[in-house]
């Protein structure tokens, strides 16, 4: 039965994100084909004026780019449907290389930044509600609404300042040693240029988390069956651990999974940053070189990665809370 | 029990101007606004009134550090850090205004159709907001910024068509649950007209809630602006914006030029947090019940 | 056992645009509670009543103040010793299934309030106890039929073995048979040598199971009389409030008490608190607020009472 519901629960999820998705597609294709960037500029690069005309629209025919909107949407969508996302301009690669390499570098950096802001915050939620009005829940507030007005780029400057120039610790960007093939980059190399941007992801991404946990704490701190456990001589980090922790840990997990966007948002200012190679950092030059096709496929590929952690939140409700669980089995 | 605390729950904000004796809460709120918005009016004036001079190449004062003269220090092209700060602030501002009101417009829109407009357009409304939380924001931003080539108009259009849409969440939720409360069933019962009910009983309860929406909106759009206009995408190089300024102190970095981006980075925090501070102490006053302390 | 001396409970609220005002919820309370007894404080919704029992277990919230003295067995309860005796000595049997753990097995919370002595034999015996299936013992709350809930809630809370038990409103709207039944745990316990405090807007409850019953009016007790004064048209009753009470009772004249209670908005007004509503106020009632004072093995708090 409970397997039975939740396969439904999950059809039903799906076929809504893909009607989500469909309607992404043509509405990013819409927005791109309106660019006034020109996409052939793209492919050429910097030497613009030793190209013909004729050489143009060679070019531009080659990328389809003599066809109607109409017609180069349709033949988009036909080739995204066999798992085809076209070939990046300035990659010169196909697309779904350039996001799959992409994708493992800044999966990396935001599962370190999401696993690190995670527990830092959720821990900092629980010390600034137990202890309530205190020196250190001012603190943790007041680094919280701090962190939360500050722009991520910002402190990523600020870390490579102190770091990179002050104290010479880390390099100053890219996400492997310049001139090094790849073949011998070592585990070191890339541990030595990811810490500083996973750094700055996770200094702002406690601040979500840390100021949820306090308030959900506080709200079960004044709950009625706190209260009744309190008056049955439960107290202390004993009462915490007995029925704080059970009632609060769900909730976190599942805003964990539902900030993937904000995450997102995030690395790729950090990458910028840091000149870290990854997703965000293809995102933004996509965008400025009007590289259309992996424009597309980065911003058909972040909402799948932000669907799927919200499928994930719902999921882990749906399989962890017995009043969902057994409620269903019932 | 339960109504005890939820009317005592003590909501212990801004506790800034504790340390002033004789001020009970209520006057410490309304300090912490009226402290806000002095900073935001000073930015504001300071902008006009600053000489755009200043901001112009004196190479005799280039890469200057923080003086008295030059409080945020000069870049290498011997422009005044703190003029362009400025500048860069009051820029901000604008734009967030004119975007959190669109935004806000949107929101109220949206948020009344679905709450008073049948299933089906709810269904549609709620459909649109999930496809707009989709994307990343930044990543709807570069799209739409990419979309009209750049410039303060894609900007001012990217934040305003990404960020109506918790608003939006927020104004439905409201509107259903005014719509099902008692006064406004009676008026109903009582004869009164659709239209009539929304304008006499319905409007007046969003109106604080649309208000504190829109002053915390601006927090967002800014942060938006500046990093949008970071990444290249979005007010032109010559524009003094602070994205402008900390995009180009990166250059800058190794020189040791620290001040070229901590005091304008600074400053923007200062500005979004008093946008903040503004926001949730006015829902303080509304509603000191139900604000997060 | 249990001895309130001119207990006061008062709260700073803070109202739309951040006004603040004081607000006093109890004043100048005095009970007493012996062994085997269950005085049932009796007094309509939203009085503070609850409050009373938290300020003898010392789980209210930290903005109240409180002032007066309370004594457990002859010793004054301060915060430590509240604390050492909550669950062990003092315990609360609550309203509603919302006080249990809504994420927590019903063995696991009997079994966490269990205290000094082995968890699980304790916690089996008190399942016999109050006839519990050992089914139920795998289950969460929201699992639980109205009538075994309200059976875990009892089970829980006196598990502990404590002999003061305070049950606040234990049967609200609850069916009949599972009201008898309650309440007939509570006459168990204090065969057994507790001391119950049943705190209840329902007169008749009160009056089926009590010994003694106190009547609370605008945060106060008017009058403490037997069970057995409540009789005939309540010619034994000392307070005009219990007596109108009585006689609002549908087995009685079933007339209504005529006004409202006073809210503990802001200063409580000078004077008896009753007077407004009350048939025989005189200018002393106006001006003096009347002390309590015992009148044929009862207290009342009026000027008139004989």
């Amino acid at each position: 039965m409970v397997q039975a519901s939740l396969f439904k629960f999950i059809i039903g999820k799906s076929i809504r994100i893909i009607s989500l998705l469909a309607a992404l597609c043509l509405l990013s294709f819409v927005l791109v084909s309106h660019s006034p960037v020109d996409p052939v500029q793209a492919y050429v690069g910097a030497d613009m004026a030793k190209v013909s005309p004729e050489q143009r629209a060679k070019i531009a025919e080659h990328w389809g780019l003599d066809k109607s909107p109409a017609e180069r949407f349709v033949l988009w969508g036909k080739s995204l449907l066999q798992g085809d996302m076209g070939t990046s301009m300035i990659y010169r690669a196909p697309v779904t290389d350039v996001i799959k390499e992409r994708f493992q570098a800044s999966l990396a950096l935001m599962g370190i930044a999401w696993a690190l802001s995670g527990i830092l915050g959720f821990l900092m939620g629980i010390a600034a509600a137990m202890l309530r009005g205190s020196w250190l829940d001012k603190l943790i507030k007041w680094y919280c609404l701090t962190l939360a007005s500050t722009p991520t780029f910002w402190l990523g400057l600020l870390l490579l300042i102190i770091f990179s120039v002050w104290l010479g610790w880390f390099p100053v960007g890219m996400g492997v040693p310049a001139g090094v093939l790849k073949e011998n980059v070592t585990l070191a190399n890339r541990i030595n240029h990811i810490i500083l941007p996973a750094l700055t992801l996770s200094i702002i991404g406690v601040a979500n988390i840390a100021l949820h946990t306090r308030q959900k704490l506080i709200d079960v701190l004044e709950s009625d069956y706190i209260l009744f456990a309190r008056a049955k001589g439960e107290a202390g980090l004993k009462l915490l651990w007995r029925h704080g922790l059970r009632n609060i840990a769900l909730p976190a997990i599942t805003l964990q999974f539902a900030s993937l966007s904000e995450l997102f948002g995030g690395s790729v200012l950090a990458e910028q940053v840091f000149s870290y190679p990854g997703l965000g950092q293809a995102t933004v030059q996509a965008g400025l070189r009007g590289d259309l096709p992996l424009l597309l496929g980065l911003v058909l590929f972040s909402a799948i990665f932000v669907f799927t952690g919200n499928l994930i939140a719902d999921i882990i409700y749906k399989l962890v809370d017995p009043r969902i669980k057994e409620g269903n089995a019932i | 029990m339960s109504e005890i605390s939820a009317v005592t729950r003590d909501s212990r904000n801004s506790k800034f101007f504790k340390f002033i004796p004789g001020l009970n809460r209520r006057q410490r709120t309304l300090l912490m606004i009226a402290s806000s918005v002095l900073v935001l009016a000073a930015v504001i004036m300071a902008s006009l009134l600053l000489d755009n001079e200043k901001i112009a190449t004196h190479f005799d004062e280039k890469n200057l550090g923080p003086s008295l003269e030059h409080f945020f220090g000069t870049d290498w092209l011997g422009r005044d850090m703190f003029t362009r700060t400025v500048k860069g602030l009051s820029l901000s501002i604008y734009i967030g205004l004119i975007a959190s009101a669109v935004s806000v417009v949107i929101a109220l829109v949206l948020g009344m159709s679905a709450a008073t407009m049948g299933k089906t357009v709810d269904r549609v409304i709620t459909w649109i907001v999930d496809l707009f939380l989709g994307m990343p924001h930044l990543v709807a931003l570069i799209l739409i910024a990419f979309t009209l080539g750049g410039g303060a108009k894609g900007v001012i259009i990217g934040v305003a068509f990404t960020h109506w849409t918790s608003l939006t969440r927020v104004i439905r939720a409201e509107v259903l649950q005014l719509r099902s409360a008692e006064f406004v069933q009676i008026s109903r019962h009582m004869g009164k007209s659709r239209w009539w009910t929304a304008f006499h009983h319905i409007l007046p309860h969003l109106v604080p809630q649309f208000f504190v929406g829109f002053v915390l909106l601006f927090p967002h759009a800014i942060l938006h602006e500046a990093s949008i206009t970071f990444l290249g995408f979005g007010l032109s190089p010559h524009k003094p914006a602070i994205g402008v300024i900390l995009s180009e102190a990166m250059k800058y970095l190794s020189t040791g030029m620290w001040w070229l981006a901590f005091f304008p980075g600074l400053s923007l925090l200062i500005i979004v947090r008093a946008f903040d501070i503004i926001g949730e102490n006015l829902r303080l006053l509304i509603d000191p019940h139900h604000a997060h302390d | 056992m249990l001895k309130v001396n001119n207990l006061s409970i008062s709260f700073i609220q803070y109202q739309a645009g951040l006004k603040q005002r004081n607000l006093q919820v109890i004043s100048n309370l005095s009970i007493k509670i012996d062994a085997g007894e269950i005085l049932a404080v009796v007094g309509s919704s939203g009085s503070g009543k609850s409050l009373l029992a938290h300020a003898i277990l010392g789980i209210l919230p930290k903005n109240a103040m409180v002032s007066g003295s309370m004594l457990y067995k002859g010793a004054e309860l301060t915060p430590e010793i509240q604390k050492k005796l909550r669950g062990a000595d003092i315990t609360l049997i609550p309203q509603s299934v919302n006080f249990l753990d809504p994420l927590m097995k019903i063995g696991e919370q009997v079994r966490c309030s269990a205290g000094s002595g082995n968890p699980r034999e304790k916690q089996k015996s008190i399942f016999r106890r109050y006839s519990l299936d050992e089914k139920a013992e795998n289950q969460y709350p929201f699992q639980l039929s109205g009538g075994m809930a309200r059976r875990a809630l009892v089970a829980s809370a006196v598990v502990g073995g404590a002999r003061l038990i305070i049950a606040d409103e234990p049967t609200p709207g609850l069916h009949p048979q599972i009201v008898r039944e309650t309440l007939g745990h509570l006459r168990e316990l204090a065969d057994d040598g507790c001391a119950v405090m049943l705190i209840t807007h329902d007169i008749g409850t009160a009056l089926s199971v009590a010994d003694n019953i106190a009547v609370f009016y605008s945060g106060t007790t008017v009058e403490i009389a037997p069970t057995a004064d409540f009789k005939g048209s309540g010619e034994a009753l000392r307070h005009p409030y219990t007596r109108a009470l009585w006689n609002a009772l549908p087995q009685n004249e079933f007339q209504p008490v005529e006004g409202f209670q006073p809210s503990h908005s802001g200063h409580l007004k000078e004077g008896c608190l009753f007077e407004p509503r009350c048939s025989q106020s005189s200018q002393e009632c106006k001006c003096s607020t009347p002390e309590i004072r015992e009148i044929r093995k009862g207290k009342v708090r009026c000027h008139n009472a004989t």
